[in-house]
């Protein structure tokens, strides 16, 4: 639901960083979206071409690294991916875990010409 | 060939900036701020109102209510006899902090202890935009289901209070209270829980005694580290 201003915050950054290079065309930008950054790249996308038009950004590739939300078990210390129906240890049978990575939601870099 | 330019700034650091910058206004006034959020019908506005119940002989307090429309919410906490400012996001499912922002000046910001910030009632949104409150509780309800700490685990993530309401109803339905708080303590090791009912008052005075402490805990020095906002 709130992808467009995401998206328009991305536009920013981007345009920002690909200014203070001297850029005149931004061909790529690289994302790093973690599983529990509440993102939906998909509708990234879609309001991607959107807001670019008309920028030194229209018509650039969106690459989406995507990060998996892991668990970390505290009595074996296996990760394991969330999986969304309980969050016991498939190695020792442990219930004390915690949540390992995924919270990310950034822009890493920016290719430009 | 392309150049590569390295960037590594987060996406939410302009509403994080902004934030920022509604804490440090509301720090500079002495006033401890929590954002509430739940799903729609969990008990927002009823826990709202219970809360300035008690408190308010107590506290200054006030509030802000987000909603997509009308002022029914506001409307509900300016009957209680204490400042209420609505936000109506247009369609918008949470509140951001320029929201925020533009409300502030409308409170008698100097003559507060407490600020309850009401969010619009989703589960997915809100838990991406800081407000720049100290605290950040979510509202579960029992009718909801104890497997939704496992279906919108970033709302669960990042909250530093969690009260479960509608507890009068807990018999009427299959709602394990341990499976959901299994669900809750790897994503958020610690954080405070309360189960209780708005419609009886049964366990409010934990929830009270939270939050009275923390607004204590604010004036006799320092936000301390919330997790959220």
């Amino acid at each position: 639901m709130h992808e467009l201003s995401v998206t328009q915050s991305i536009l920013e950054i981007a345009l920002r960083h690909a200014e203070q290079a001297d850029a005149k065309r931004i061909v790529r930008l690289n994302l790093v979206i973690g599983e529990l950054s509440g993102i939906i790249d998909d509708s990234v996308q879609f309001y991607w071409d959107m807001v670019s038009s008309g920028t030194i950004a229209e018509g650039a590739k969106l690459h989406f690294e995507r990060v998996p939300a892991g668990l970390c078990c505290l009595a074996c210390e296996h990760t394991f991916p969330l999986n969304g129906r309980n969050y016991v240890c498939p190695e020792c049978g442990g219930e004390r875990v915690v949540a390992a990575g995924g919270d990310d939601f950034r822009l890493d870099s920016i290719e430009v010409e | 060939m392309p150049e590569q330019v390295p960037v590594v700034e987060r996406i939410m650091s302009a509403n994080d900036q902004l934030a920022s910058s509604n804490r440090a206004r509301l720090d500079e006034a002495g006033v401890f701020a929590i954002n509430v959020m739940a799903s729609p019908g969990a008990g927002k506005t009823s826990l709202i109102t219970r809360t300035v119940e008690a408190l308010r002989d107590e506290l200054r307090i006030a509030g802000v209510d987000g909603d997509i429309a009308t002022t029914l919410d506001a409307d509900r906490i300016a009957a209680l006899g204490v400042p209420a400012v609505q936000i109506n996001t247009g369609g918008s499912c949470h509140l951001d902090a320029a929201m925020v922002q533009s409300a502030l000046p409308q409170l008698p910001l100097d003559a507060l202890d407490l600020l309850i910030v009401e969010n619009v009632g989703n589960l997915v949104c809100p838990a991406s935009f800081r407000l720049g409150a100290h605290r950040s509780v979510l509202i579960a309800s029992v009718p909801e289901g104890d497997d939704k700490p496992y279906k919108y685990p970033v709302m669960y993530r990042g909250v530093d209070a969690l009260v479960l309401n509608k507890m009068d109803v807990l018999p009427a339905f299959d709602f394990d209270v341990d499976y959901f708080r299994k669900g809750v303590e790897p994503l958020n090791p610690g954080l405070a829980f309360f189960s209780l009912s708005c419609k009886t008052g049964e366990g409010l005075d934990d929830w009270l005694n939270w939050l009275r402490s923390e607004v204590k805990g604010y004036v006799s020095g320092g936000s301390g580290q919330d997790t959220r906002d």
